[in-house]
C-alpha cells in the first residue's frame, strides 16, 4: 500500500464527516461508522509501521499534493514522515482510539444523550489530530494539528456537565498559551533557517552552524515551554485534573492516555530531529537543571495523587507524575534514558488506558469512584478488577507488565549518566504508587473506611448484604476492550525486546552518549 | 552615540517587534491576571494578534510585489511563448507545474509563506475564540456569573459536595428518610384528628 499514511487520515477524517451527516437521519449509525473507520485507520497504521520497518532507511515519506523532493528543495510542500518512532506512536494513538471507540457505546448514550453523532464526530477528529501530530514532518503543520487536537478536546470535555465546562475554560486558556508559544518559536526558527520542514531545519542548522545563535536559543525556550504547558508538566499541570475528572467517561479514557504522551513525543521530536542532539543537549543549559525540575515535579505529583480520595482524580495526578518520568528520561541525556522515555510513552498509554477503562466501568456500575464505594467490588466484578489491577501493577512496575521494562530503562539511564537524583526519585515514586494501588486493593477486599474503622461484623465479612456482593459483571462491550487493553499491557511486557529493538534502530541515527556526560 | 543607535534601532528599525512584544505581554497579563472571563478572552485575542503581527513583520520587504509571476518572469506567459518555438501540446505540458525562478529574479517578490501561515493561524484563533465564547455562555447559564472569584467559590462548593464519601451520603439519606417518614406520620395523625 503506497498511500498507507494518507489512509490513516482519510479514514477518521471522512468518518467524522459521515458521522456528523448520519446524525441528521439516524443517530444509531454513529457508533458503527466510527468503529469501522477506526478499524480502517488502525489497519493503515499497522501497514505504515511494517513499511517503515522494511524500508532500508527505516522511514516512509509522503508528500501531499504531488510535490517531489527531486524537483524542489525540502520544505516546498507539506511532508508526512513516518520513521520508526512516529509510526510506533501513531499506531499507539490509533490502537487506543479503536479500543476506546468500541468501549464507548453505553457511556456515550447515557452521558450525552441525543448528541451521539456530534460526540463521535469530535472523537474521530481528535484521533485524526493526534495521529497527525505524530506523523507530520512540518513544524507549522504540527501547530495546526496540535490546535485541531486541542479544539476537539475542549469540545469533548465540555460536552459533559456544567462543572466540565468550567474546567474546560481553564484548559482552553492554558492550552492556547502553550500552542501560541510554540507557534512563536516556530517563527523564530523560520527566520533563522528559512524552512519549516523538520529535517530541512536540522540540515540548515548543521550546514550553517547556527547552534551558537541567540535566535535559536529563544526559539528553543519558546517551543520547550509551550510544549511543557501542553503536556501538563508539574508547575503547568493545573488544567489537567479538573478537566479529566469532570469530562464524560469516554473522553477521559481517550484523552488521558494520549494527549500528554503525544506532546512528550513532540518534545522528543523537537529535541532530536529538529534542533538536533548537539544543539539541544550541548548548547543549552536545560540538561543541567531539567532533571532537578523533574524531581520536584514527580515528588509533588506523587503526594498530590496520594491525597486524593477518588479513583479518577488520583489517576489524573498519576498522569502528571508519569509525565515527569518521561521528561526526565529525555533530559538525563543518555541513550538508555531515551529508550526508556520512548518505551514509557507506549507502555504508559496502554496502562493508563487500562486504568481509565476500569474506572469507567466502576463508575457505570457503582455510580461513584470514591474509595469508600469500592467495597466488595472483587466479588461483584472479578474480571473488571483483574483488568484494572494489571494496569495498576504496570504503573507500579511489577514484571511482567510493560511498566516494569520501561521503568527499568529509565532507571538504567539515570544510573549510567549518574543522575542519582532522578534515579532516587523514580524509586521513591514507585513506592508511592505501591501505596496508592495497594490501598485501593485493600479498600476493595476489606471492610475498612477512611478512618480505619471496621465496617464488617468480623473476619471476612464486608458489611454488605448478599445482594451487594452477587456476581454482576460489566456488559461485554465494556469488559472486552478492558481485557484486550490488559492483555496488551502484558504482551508488550513479554515481547518488550521487539519494541525496544525498533526504538534502538530509530535512536541509532542520533549521536547519543552511553556513558557519563554531565556530573 | 551607542545609546542613540540603540534607541534608533528599537524605535525606528524594529518598532514592529517592540510593539509585538508589548502586545504579547499585555495579552499574557490579561489572560492570567484578569478575573473576568470575557477580559481573559480579550487578552487571548490580543496575545494571538501579537503573534500575527510578528509573522507579518518578518515578511515585510520594501519595493517588492505580491508573489505572482511578473510578465517578464512568467515561464508560461507570452514572453516565453513568443521566444520559444515549441508546439502547442508540449507548452501545455510544461504549464501545469510551478517553475523555480533564478536567484536574482526572486528579489522583487515578497515571501508569501508567513502571510499564508497567518491565514491559518487566524482561522485557528477564530475557532478558539468562538469555542471560548460558547463556553463562557454555558458557564453563565450554569453558574450565573462570569467573575472568576464567584465562579471559583461555587465550583469549590460543588466539588466538595461531589467528593463526599458515599458512606456519609448514605447516612444522610437514611436520616432524611427517617425525618420524612416521621413528618408523614405527623401529617397522618393530624388528618385523623380532623
Amino acid at each position: 500500500m503506497e498511500n498507507a499514511i494518507a489512509w490513516i487520515f482519510i479514514f477518521p477524517l471522512f468518518g467524522s464527516v459521515f458521522v456528523a451527516l448520519a446524525g441528521f437521519f439516524n443517530r444509531q449509525l454513529a457508533y458503527p461508522i466510527s468503529v469501522l473507520s477506526m478499524a480502517g485507520a488502525t489497519w493503515a497504521g499497522v501497514e505504515v509501521l511494517i513499511q517503515a520497518m522494511e524500508s532500508p532507511n527505516h522511514e516512509v515519506s509522503y508528500l501531499l499534493g504531488g510535490w517531489t523532493l527531486d524537483l524542489f528543495p525540502r520544505g516546498v510542500g507539506i511532508e508526512f514522515r513516518a520513521d520508526l518512532l512516529a509510526a510506533l506512536i501513531a499506531l499507539v494513538v490509533l490502537g487506543v482510539g479503536l479500543i476506546v471507540t468500541v468501549y464507548s457505546k453505553i457511556h456515550v448514550e447515557k452521558e450525552t444523550p441525543n448528541k451521539e453523532s456530534i460526540y463521535y464526530s469530535l472523537m474521530l477528529l481528535q484521533i485524526t489530530g493526534l495521529a497527525g501530530i505524530s506523523l507530520t514532518g512540518d513544524a507549522f503543520n504540527l501547530y495546526v494539528l496540535i490546535e485541531v487536537a486541542a479544539l476537539t478536546g475542549y469540545g469533548l470535555i465540555a460536552i459533559g456537565s456544567n462543572r466540565a465546562v468550567a474546567a474546560t475554560f481553564n484548559y482552553l486558556i492554558l492550552g492556547t498559551i502553550g500552542a501560541s508559544l510554540y507557534l512563536l518559536g516556530v517563527g523564530y526558527l523560520y527566520i533563522k533557517t528559512g524552512t519549516l520542514n523538520m529535517v530541512g531545519i536540522r540540515e540548515v542548522i548543521e550546514a550553517n552552524s547556527l547552534a551558537d545563535s541567540a535566535t535559536m536559543q529563544v526559539a528553543f525556550v519558546l517551543i520547550g515551554v509551550g510544549i511543557l504547558i501542553k503536556m501538563a508538566f508539574f508547575p503547568f499541570h493545573a488544567w489537567l485534573p479538573n478537566a479529566y475528572c469532570n469530562a464524560p467517561t469516554t473522553t477521559s479514557c481517550l484523552l488521558a492516555p494520549l494527549v500528554t504522551k503525544v506532546m512528550i513525543y513532540v518534545m522528543i521530536r523537537m529535541v532530536l530531529s529538529v534542533f538536533g542532539v548537539d544543539f539541544s543537549f550541548e548548547k543549552t543549559i536545560w540538561v543541567s537543571w531539567m532533571p532537578w525540575l523533574v524531581v520536584f515535579a514527580i515528588i509533588c505529583a506523587a503526594f498530590l495523587a496520594l491525597s486524593q480520595r477518588e479513583i479518577k482524580r488520583m489517576l489524573a495526578y498519576l498522569i502528571v507524575a508519569e509525565v515527569g518520568y518521561m521528561v526526565g528520561g529525555v533530559w538525563i541525556y543518555n541513550y538508555y534514558g531515551l529508550i526508556g522515555s520512548i518505551f514509557h510513552i507506549i507502555s504508559d498509554a496502554c496502562m493508563t488506558l487500562c486504568l481509565f477503562l476500569g474506572a469507567g466501568i466502576v463508575l457505570h456500575k457503582c455510580k461513584t469512584t470514591h474509595f469508600d464505594g469500592l467495597r466488595g467490588l472483587f466479588s461483584r466484578m472479578p474480571l473488571t478488577m483483574i483488568g484494572f489491577f494489571i494496569g495498576g501493577f504496570s504503573i507500579i512496575g511489577l514484571p511482567p507488565t510493560c511498566g516494569f521494562f520501561s521503568k527499568w530503562y529509565l532507571i538504567t539511564g539515570g544510573m549510567v549518566s549518574q543522575r542519582w537524583e532522578y534515579m532516587i526519585v523514580l524509586m521513591f515514586s514507585t513506592m508511592v504508587m505501591v501505596i496508592l494501588f495497594f490501598r485501593l486493593i485493600e479498600r476493595i477486599h476489606l471492610a475498612v473506611d477512611e478512618s480505619g474503622k471496621n465496617l464488617g461484623k468480623g473476619h471476612g465479612d464486608l458489611g454488605l448484604s448478599k445482594e451487594q456482593t452477587r456476581f454482576d459483571e460489566a456488559p461485554l462491550i465494556m469488559l472486552i476492550p478492558l481485557l484486550i487493553a490488559a492483555s496488551i499491557v502484558l504482551l508488550i511486557g513479554i515481547y518488550n525486546q521487539d519494541v525496544v529493538n525498533q526504538i534502538e534502530t530509530f535512536l541509532q541515527a542520533y549521536d547519543l552518549p552511553t556513558g557519563v556526560v554531565y556530573k | 552615540m551607542g545609546e542613540a543607535s540603540i534607541a534608533s534601532e528599537l524605535f525606528l528599525e524594529r518598532l514592529n517587534y517592540c510593539i509585538y512584544v508589548i502586545l504579547l505581554l499585555i495579552g499574557l497579563w490579561a489572560m492570567l491576571a484578569k478575573r473576568n472571563l470575557i477580559k481573559k478572552l480579550i487578552g487571548m485575542s490580543i496575545f494571538q494578534t501579537a503573534i500575527i503581527l510578528f509573522y507579518v513583520s518578518i515578511a515585510v520587504k520594501k519595493e517588492a510585489t505580491i508573489p505572482i509571476y511578473l510578465p517578464e518572469h512568467d515561464p508560461h506567459g507570452e514572453h516565453s511563448h513568443n521566444s520559444s518555438d515549441e508546439n502547442e501540446s508540449s507548452h501545455i505540458g510544461t504549464a501545469t507545474g510551478p517553475v523555480a525562478l533564478e536567484a536574482d529574479a526572486i528579489t522583487g517578490y515578497a515571501n508569501p509563506l508567513p502571510h499564508v501561515l497567518m491565514l491559518t493561524a487566524i482561522v485557528v484563533g477564530v475557532a478558539t475564540l468562538g469555542l471560548a465564547l460558547a463556553l463562557t455562555q454555558r458557564i453563565f447559564q450554569g453558574y450565573g456569573t462570569i467573575e472568576e472569584d464567584e465562579l471559583l467559590d461555587k465550583l469549590d462548593r460543588a466539588d466538595e459536595r461531589a467528593s463526599l464519601s458515599p458512606l456519609i451520603l448514605e447516612e444522610r439519606n437514611a436520616r432524611r428518610r427517617k425525618k420524612t417518614t416521621q413528618s408523614n406520620g405527623v401529617k397522618g395523625r393530624s388528618k385523623k384528628k380532623n
